[in-house]
């Protein structure tokens, strides 16, 4: 009896060590229900937000969100994106507005660090609850815009150009829409906005 | 009763231990060759005009990756096997001619480098490594060296040298890695085996030219979309970034493989 107790917890236990060693790793092991093979929330990336709350591309699922990447010191397009996404808004329903996620990740986590994007948070004034600024760590930026679709490269006076498209995901973290051009109200990409805020949250 | 289980439990740790050393000294027959700080002439200017590129100082793979080298890592990181890997991250063609999901098979050779691996493979297979994707600047420096120069790019015999293996079918059987001449930094295959992955391929296409962000009709980039290029006249690192401007990070193909670079303590000054 005891004798098989204690083989128990020897397999147990082992199997803990295993798991420890090999398990780690790999997050996307930890959950039940897979995600779709072309989501985006299956990167193993972690940001931390304007408050320097860890946030895993994983925890995200369930979610649909407007997500697209800037940098704080950017003097044009930024503030472009946020005006663009502000527009978009307009054109949704309170409750379609309240169910709606915008996340905006810097493409310059070296200058833009928690307390910066904080006071972005603060000067634009973004509510907390639909709004996330969000830092990656540097060296997953350029893995985050790949899967993105979002292009971008360094100047030697340390500005950014890049693409500054606005990407529509599904609660799955699938991409849904794109708004390549800012500035202006894309009618598709809104209707697309509402067709994703419809549908049911699947299991 | 508690000394078995004690000593099971040691046992499965040390075992488990000596894995990962084993694992770790392997790792270290890598040879990568240490790359001085440098400034230099390039196909990119960063200013969009002709400023030249700078890198610190950097340590660099002699060889790309292998196909041997590759299935290790495959064994071990089984989210990167062949069937496995989502297709966010890899396309349909990844690892296409191996025999199986985990093994390179009997048609293939441990020594070639490997090849249809996209780039987040490249990348997930360098931070195994302890290393990293190299930079265009990182890759364009050590290429622009022949075996006795630093930079050969001027001479029309290396140009020439080049484009005989830019002009060669890409249907040909791959030689194995570390076959072609060592160039003055001891690392061989930058040209006339495979073209590689750079970290910041998706910035190539990205127009330099900062002025432009004011025009509407350009808004799709902080910029224009046009390519802005240096240094006309070397064909040969033209094609290269033409090809990986095209590249999508999900892509593979069979004449596109990669090598990693480590970051070292010293700094460019």
């Amino acid at each position: 009896m005891t004798r098989q107790r204690g083989f128990n917890a020897v397999v147990a236990l082992l199997s803990c060590v295993i798991s420890l060693l090999f398990g780690l790793a790999d997050p996307a092991h930890s959950i039940s229900a897979p995600l779709p093979p072309d989501s985006i929330y299956q990167l193993p990336v972690t940001l931390k937000d304007q408050d320097g709350k860890p946030r895993s591309m994983l925890s995200m699922r369930g979610q649909a969100q407007i997500i697209t990447m800037i940098y704080t010191h950017c003097s044009y397009v930024c503030p472009m994106t946020i005006e663009t996404l502000k527009a978009v808004d307009a054109q949704l329903a309170p409750d379609q507005k309240a169910r709606l996620h915008r996340l905006l990740v810097s493409l310059d986590p070296k200058r833009d660090t928690v307390p910066v994007l904080k006071k972005m948070m603060d000067e634009r004034q973004l509510d907390a609850k639909h709004w996330t600024l969000a830092r990656p760590a540097p060296s997953d930026v350029r893995k985050l815009a790949a899967v993105l679709g979002i292009q971008y490269r360094q100047l030697a006076n340390k500005e950014f150009n890049h693409s500054s498209a606005l990407i529509l995901l599904d609660a799955q973290g699938r991409v849904r829409a794109r708004l390549i051009r800012l500035g202006q109200v894309d009618r598709d990409f809104v209707e697309a906005v509402k067709a994703v805020l419809g549908e049911r949250p699947r299991p | 009763m508690r000394a078995p289980l004690a000593a099971m439990l040691h046992l499965s740790l040390l075992c488990a231990g000596l894995l990962l050393s084993a694992l770790a000294c392997a790792a270290q027959y890598v040879k990568y060759v240490t790359i001085p700080a440098a400034s230099f002439r390039t196909a990119l200017p960063p200013d969009g005009k002709s400023a030249s590129a700078a890198t610190s100082t950097f340590r660099m793979r002699a060889m790309p990756v292998t196909n041997g080298e590759y299935q290790s890592f495959v064994r071990q990181h089984v989210e990167w096997r062949r069937g496995q890997v989502a297709a966010l991250f890899a396309d349909a063609g990844y690892l296409r001619p191996w025999a199986a999901n985990d093994a390179f098979g009997p048609h293939l050779h441990a020594g070639q480098p490997v090849t249809h691996v996209s780039w987040f493979a490249a990348d997930a297979y360098c931070r195994s490594e302890g290393a990293r994707l190299p930079t265009w600047y990182e890759w364009e420096l050590v290429a622009a060296a022949d075996e006795q120069r630093k930079d050969a790019r001027d001479d029309a015999r290396w140009r020439e040298r080049m484009l005989r293996w830019y002009s060669r079918p890409s249907t040909e059987k791959l030689a194995a890695v570390g076959k072609t001449a060592k160039n003055l930094y001891g690392v061989y295959d930058m040209h006339g085996l495979v073209w590689e992955w750079v970290e910041d391929f998706t910035g190539i296409m990205v127009s330099t030219d900062n002025r432009e962000q004011g025009d509407p009709d350009l808004r799709k980039f902080c910029g224009a979309g046009a390519i802005a290029v240096g240094d006309r006249e070397n064909y040969a690192v033209q094609m290269r970034l033409a090809l990986l401007s095209s590249l999508q990070a999900a892509y593979t193909t069979g004449n596109l493989g990669f090598r990693c670079v480590r970051e070292t303590r010293e700094k460019a000054s």
